[in-house]
C-alpha cells in the first residue's frame, strides 16, 4: 500500500521541482481528407481535426485534476500536409489556405500548438513539397497556431542539399515576415534529419505515415526533479549519479504513462508512444544546463560538458525504458537555449557557443533549438548550420533538428524577447566565414557507408 | 483493479485542532468509506495521508475534490485529492 512519504515525495515534485507532463499530443492522420478541390479539401480537414480532438482539452485538465499532475500543454499533429494537399495545390498561395485552415481548427479546440505543416523530402522533392516549402513564410506570419518541420536527410537516404538550400532562404523569410514580432516565426519552423513519426512535442510533431487513424503520445518533463535527486548525491561516484538519475526518469515516466493511459482511455483513441524527453522551460529550477551544473561543471558549455550530457540522455533513456510500455518520439535532452534559464546564463557568461552546442547535439535529442542569430546572417550561413546538424544525425544515425531564429534588427549581444515559454535569449555569434559555393552545389550528399565505424 | 476506485486525500499545514475530523465527516456525509489513515510530522508541518474507497460516494470526484480544497482554506491547510493509481505508477514496479 502506497505510504505518506511516496504521497509527499510525489507532490513535492509537483510544487517544488516542476513536475509535469509536458504535453499530449493527438496525431490526427488527414489521409482521408484528401480531395482534388481546394475548398472541399479544407473542409474535410477542418471536420476531422474538430471532431477527433473536440474532447482533448477537457480530458487533459481532468485528468490533471484526478492525477494532481499539471498537463501544461494539449495539441495535434497531423500528416505532413504537403502529401496531403498535393492534389488541391497548385501553388504556395493554395497550401497557405490549408495552414489558415489547421489555425482556424486549433483554435476551435483550444489547442496552443497544431504540428504538421510539413514535407518529407530527404531524399527529393516533388512540386507540391516545394509549393509548401515556399510558403512556409506566409503560411506561419498569417497564423498562430500552426507549426512546420521539413525533413531533409536521413541516414538511409542523405541529405537532399537542394531543399537545405532553400530552407535556408525560408528561414530568412520566414524572419522577415515576422519582423515586427522579433521574427518568432521561426520558433515554429524546425528542419530535420532522421525525424520520427511519432514525436509530440513542437514545433516538429506531425503524424507520420506509417501511423494509425489517430493516436495519443504524451511527452513527459522534469528536469527539476533530476536536479534535485541529484544534488542529494554530490562527490558520489559516477555509479551512484547513474543510479540516481535512472531511478528519477523512472518515476517521471511511470507519470507520463499512467496519463497517457488514461487520456487513451477516455478519449477513445489508442496510446501510441511516451517521449521520454527531459523537456526545459524558462522557469527557474525547470533547467537541463542546471542538471550538468549539479553533475559537476561551474557552467554548461565548460570542458566536460558534451560527457556529462551524453551520460545524462543514456540514463534518461535507460530509467524511462521500463516504465513505459512504448517509448518513441525524439526521447532525449533538449537542449533550447532561450528556453531554458540556466542555457541563457551560460551563454551570457561567454560558456556556450554555437560550436559547442553542435558538439552537445552529438550525444543527446535534438539540435541547435532556439537560437537566436544576429538578422543579417545571410541564407547560405543558416544553410551551411543547418548542412552541419543534418550531417550529424545522418552519420550517427540519430535524430537532428535545427530551429535558429535570425532576428531581423539585431545583432550579437542584443537580447530578444519572445515571452512565454518560448523564453528569451541572448542573440549568439555566427562564424563569419562563408560558405555559399559549397551550399550552392545541386543535388544531394548521399547516404552514408553503414561499416568501418570510426 | 481495486485501486481504480481508491483515492488519496493528503492534508499539508500547520497543525490544528479538528482537521482530520472536519476531512472525515465530510466524507462520512457523503459515503465515502476511509481505508487507512497516518499521520507524521515532516519538516515542522502536519502532514496527513487518507486512503478513500469512493466507489458509493453520492459525489462525483471533482466535487469531492472542491469539497475538501474548500474546508482546507477554512481550517489554513492545503488539502489534496488524488487518485491512487499516479502513486502506484510511480513508485511500484
Amino acid at each position: 500500500m502506497i505510504n505518506i512519504l511516496e504521497v509527499e515525495e510525489t507532490n513535492r515534485m509537483v510544487s517544488d521541482e516542476n513536475l509535469d507532463v509536458r504535453t499530449i499530443t493527438i496525431g490526427i492522420s488527414l489521409f482521408d481528407c484528401m480531395d482534388s478541390n481546394l475548398d472541399k479539401l479544407n473542409e474535410n480537414i477542418y471536420n476531422k481535426i474538430t471532431t477527433v480532438a473536440k474532447d482533448l482539452v477537457a480530458t487533459g485538465e481532468k485528468i490533471e485534476k484526478e492525477f494532481g499532475i499539471p498537463i501544461v500543454h494539449k495539441r495535434i499533429s497531423v500528416t505532413p500536409i504537403a502529401m496531403i494537399g498535393a492534389a488541391a495545390c497548385h501553388s504556395p498561395k493554395d497550401y497557405v489556405s490549408i495552414a489558415k485552415t489547421l489555425d482556424k481548427a486549433a483554435k476551435k479546440v483550444g489547442v496552443n500548438f497544431l504540428g504538421g505543416y510539413s514535407a518529407i523530402v530527404s531524399k527529393g522533392m516533388t512540386t507540391q513539397d516545394r509549393y509548401l516549402i515556399e510558403s512556409i513564410p506566409e503560411a506561419l506570419s498569417s497564423t498562430e497556431f500552426v507549426c512546420s518541420s521539413i525533413n531533409v536527410g536521413s541516414t538511409k537516404t542523405g541529405i537532399n542539399m537542394d531543399a537545405v538550400r532553400l530552407l535556408g532562404q525560408v528561414v530568412k523569410d520566414t524572419a522577415l515576415a515576422t519582423k515586427d514580432e522579433e521574427s518568432i516565426g521561426c520558433a515554429k519552423l524546425v528542419v530535420f534529419c532522421n525525424a520520427p513519426d511519432d514525436n509530440p512535442f513542437m514545433a516538429g510533431a506531425f503524424h507520420g505515415v506509417s501511423e494509425a487513424d489517430a493516436i495519443i503520445n504524451v511527452g513527459v518533463s522534469g528536469p527539476g526533479v533530476v536536479k534535485t535527486a541529484l544534488s542529494q548525491v554530490r562527490g558520489e561516484s559516477f555509479e551512484v549519479l547513474c543510479e540516481t538519475i535512472k531511478k528519477t526518469a523512472f518515476k517521471i515516466t511511470r507519470v507520463g504513462q499512467a496519463v497517457a493511459k488514461e487520456a487513451s482511455r477516455m478519449l477513445h483513441i489508442p496510446f501510441g508512444i511516451i517521449d521520454l524527453s527531459l523537456a526545459p522551460t524558462p522557469a527557474i529550477g525547470d533547467s537541463v544546463a542546471d542538471i550538468l551544473e549539479e553533475i559537476g561543471l561551474e557552467k554548461a558549455g565548460a570542458p566536460g560538458t558534451t560527457a556529462a550530457l551524453a551520460l545524462l540522455n543514456d540514463q534518461v533513456k535507460k530509467g524511462g525504458i521500463m516504465a513505459s510500455s512504448y517509448v518513441g518520439g525524439l526521447s532525449g535532452a533538449f537542449i533550447p537555449v532561450s528556453e531554458d534559464q540556466g542555457m541563457i546564463d551560460s551563454v551570457e557568461a561567454g560558456a556556450l557557443t554555437i560550436e559547442k552546442l553542435e558538439a552537445m547535439t552529438c550525444v543527446c535529442s535534438v539540435g541547435l533549438d532556439m537560437i537566436a542569430i544576429p538578422g543579417d546572417t545571410k541564407a547560405t550561413t543558416i544553410s551551411g548550420i543547418i548542412a552541419d546538424e543534418m550531417a550529424i544525425g545522418m552519420v550517427n544515425q540519430k535524430t537532428t533538428a535545427v530551429r535558429l531564429i535570425p532576428v531581423i534588427g539585431k545583432g550579437t549581444g542584443d537580447t530578444v524577447q519572445f515571452g512565454g515559454l518560448l523564453g528569451y535569449a541572448p542573440i549568439m555569434p555566427v562564424n563569419q566565414f562563408d560558405c555559399q559555393d559549397f551550399v550552392n552545389r545541386k543535388g544531394r550528399i548521399p547516404a552514408p557507408i553503414h561499416s568501418f565505424k570510426n | 483493479m481495486e485501486s481504480k476506485n481508491r483515492t488519496i486525500i493528503s492534508v499539508v499545514g500547520k497543525d490544528a485542532v479538528g482537521i482530520i475530523a472536519k476531512v472525515c465527516t465530510y466524507l462520512s456525509e457523503h459515503k465515502a468509506n476511509v481505508l487507512d489513515i497516518s499521520q507524521t510530522i515532516l519538516d515542522g508541518f502536519f502532514t496527513m495521508m487518507m486512503i478513500v474507497d469512493t466507489s458509493s460516494a453520492d459525489q462525483s470526484f471533482g466535487d469531492i475534490q472542491k469539497g475538501l480544497a474548500d474546508i482546507g482554506k477554512d481550517i489554513g491547510v492545503d488539502v489534496r485529492c488524488q487518485k491512487e493509481e499516479i502513486f502506484e505508477m510511480m513508485h511500484r514496479i
